[in-house]
């Protein structure tokens, strides 16, 4: 019987195995911006922007040119890199304590101006690489190691949509949240990670796709489990959709 | 070129960097300097470049970290509390290796302090401000021309040596007009930036990382020796000062940089009307400081005496060149006053029991 190639290493991703816990969908989302890096043929002109957390390790697995931000810092960088260098393809990496926590304004602004730069935003709803303590995005009654009662908004607040919230901006071009949590999600999660990169080649504006993410390790619970409250808990809270496309 | 005008200090910077071949800037409104973003908005598009006004002195910094490291001259200008801000960024960029100018106009600190000018950053510019071990060349012009020579000048050294440098003024020279003449800037051979800075992988045949991370100790020990053999070279090579007036029979060395030395020149002459002997030695990079100078003081001398806008940061290295072989002295004004030239007069007989 002939051998049908159907699934492949996308190539520009090394092949290592990675730091990330068991559970853990960082490994996902890197890959589909390696196949999206892939399809679109751009290996030689795109630069990611490493954020402070987990994935400040990115560069380890995605073969690229890379910067490696201060925390929260990376759509500064970015925006410089994209302003010098028009012709390549500029995006950040970032987590949801770097992006909507000390990260806050850079992210705003930088949706503001329009920056032709894409972000990937991760949000597990929690800080991973400092070992769990609450984020921006935490759920309420959610149980951090900063939260140890649940997440009372009378204290801490209420979880921030950034898709929703940058969505009331101008200049954006494309914000959507997806998921990574089951292949259903990440068909449409690849689908939004290349339509935030060809508004970016296309000159239509920034772009943002928020991807709702898994830590186990930190959430307490197996990655079935963990799957399983992205789905019931996340969701709910961060509802999967596309909130802008170019026109 | 080659023509003499009348020009403001912010302004006269501003061009210098234009002419240096800067086309980025990114920076925050903060006076005594608004001047030079104003400029920067207005000729930058002439130049086909680019400016940008940030969200803050802590997007700026790292607006820096992004351009240099695509490779491209690139600069900013603040004022202390910007500085301050500022500070994170630029051991980030002493750390990654990145080229840029970073400009201080300096005005009277701590805090919000005051809007008029100061001098009290200089510990901030010459011993860290940000974390780790790491040094910014810092220039200290005394007059407007010299602060264009110098701005032409802080670009090549960005380059040839892949360090943040650092113009540090004060508010006067922001504010104050001055003759200036911009001549062509001399060229250096620099080092080819397509080697390390992103965008160019096909060019190089492989990737590049713009990072400051590594969590294993001996590499990021290597890492700092080798930062540290740099910093050596840049003190045996870019290390400047002018003597004035440093007789042999000098009876008092005078220490001050940009505005102060303005005043101390002045200071030294009505001395000399009265026949007292002093001369002025004045940094013109603060970092490297020229300790050399303070090691062959002529026999004649009684006293050293730094005068400052801030109250005694410089004179810590004045004490370090002196090595305790004569008394130093200091006499500073803040809050934004300067030394008068009847007060640094005074301070000066004072000290000679004159």
């Amino acid at each position: 019987m002939k051998e049908v190639l159907i699934a492949e290493r996308p190539k520009s991703m090394y092949k290592v195995s990675t730091h990330y816990c068991p559970g853990c969908t960082h490994g996902i989302a890197h890959r589909l911006i390696a196949e999206v890096v892939d399809e679109l043929g751009i290996q030689d002109r795109a630069v990611g922007v490493a954020p402070v957390g987990c994935s400040v390790l990115i560069y380890n697995y995605i073969d690229l040119d890379w910067y490696e931000a201060a925390h929260g810092r990376a759509p500064a960088v970015a925006t410089a890199c994209k302003r010098a260098r028009p012709d390549l393809t500029v995006f950040t990496y970032q987590g949801d304590g770097d992006l909507a926590s000390i990260g806050m304004a850079e992210i705003v602004h930088a949706a503001n101006r329009g920056e032709r730069i894409s972000v990937i935003f991760i949000n597990n709803a929690i800080y991973g690489m400092t070992g769990g303590q609450m984020a921006p995005t935490t759920l309420l009654s959610q149980r951090t190691s900063t939260t140890p009662y649940g997440r009372d908004p009378k204290a801490s607040g209420y979880p921030i949509r950034v898709a929703e919230m940058l969505s009331t901006l101008a200049a954006p071009g494309y914000i959507a949240r997806v998921s990574v949590v089951k292949p259903k999600y990440i068909i449409k999660a690849k689908e939004a990670i290349k339509k935030a990169f060809l508004t970016q080649i296309e000159d239509k504006g920034f772009s943002l796709v928020e991807i709702l993410s898994t830590c186990p390790t930190n959430w307490g619970v197996s990655p079935v489990a963990a799957t399983n409250w992205v789905e019931e808990q996340m969701i709910p809270v961060f509802p999967l959709k596309e909130f802008k496309v170019p026109e | 070129m080659g023509e003499r005008v009348l020009m403001k200090g912010n302004e006269a910077l501003a061009e210098a960097a234009i002419q240096a071949g800067c086309r980025y800037f990114f920076g925050y409104p903060i006076t005594p300097q608004n001047e030079i973003p104003e400029y920067m908005s207005r000729r930058l598009p002439e130049v086909g470049g680019v400016y940008l006004q940030s969200e803050s002195e802590v997007a700026t910094i790292n607006m820096l970290f992004g351009a240099a490291g695509a490779g491209v001259r690139v600069m900013t200008s603040s004022s202390s509390p910007g500085i301050s801000l500022m500070s994170e960024g630029i051991s980030y960029i002493a750390g990654a290796e990145l080229p840029c100018v970073i400009m201080n106009v300096m005005r009277a600190g701590p805090g919000l302090g005051g809007i008029l000018p100061g001098q009290a950053d200089y510990l901030q510019a010459t011993r860290g401000g940000g974390h780790g071990d790491y040094r910014l060349l810092v220039l200290t012009p005394g007059t407007l021309q010299e602060a264009i020579d110098l701005v032409m000048k802080a670009f090549d050294l960005a380059d040839l040596y892949r360090n943040p440098v650092m113009v540090l003024v004060d508010g006067f020279m922001g504010q104050m007009m001055e003759a200036v003449e911009f001549k062509a800037p001399e060229k250096l051979e620099l080092p080819d930036k397509k080697e390390w800075a992103v965008g160019y992988r096909k060019e190089r045949g492989g990737r590049t990382i713009v990072k400051t991370l590594s969590l294993e100790p001996d590499p990021l020990e290597e890492h700092n020796r080798r930062l540290q053999e740099k910093y050596r070279r840049i003190e045996k090579n870019e290390v400047r000062h002018e003597s004035y007036m440093m007789d042999d029979d000098v009876e008092l060395v005078m220490v001050a940089y940009g505005t102060t030395s303005r005043i101390v020149r002045s200071s030294l002459k009505a001395l000399r009307a009265e026949g007292i002997k002093a001369g002025m030695i004045r940094p013109i990079t603060a970092w490297p400081f020229p300790y050399e100078p303070f090691k062959k003081l002529p026999p004649s001398a009684k006293s050293v005496l730094a005068v400052e806008m801030s109250c005694g940061q410089m004179v810590e290295d004045v004490k370090l060149g002196v090595a305790e072989r004569f008394p130093v002295h200091f006499y500073g004004r803040c809050g934004g006053n300067a030394p008068s030239v009847e007060e640094v007069v005074q301070a000066a007989k004072e000290i000679l029991g004159r």
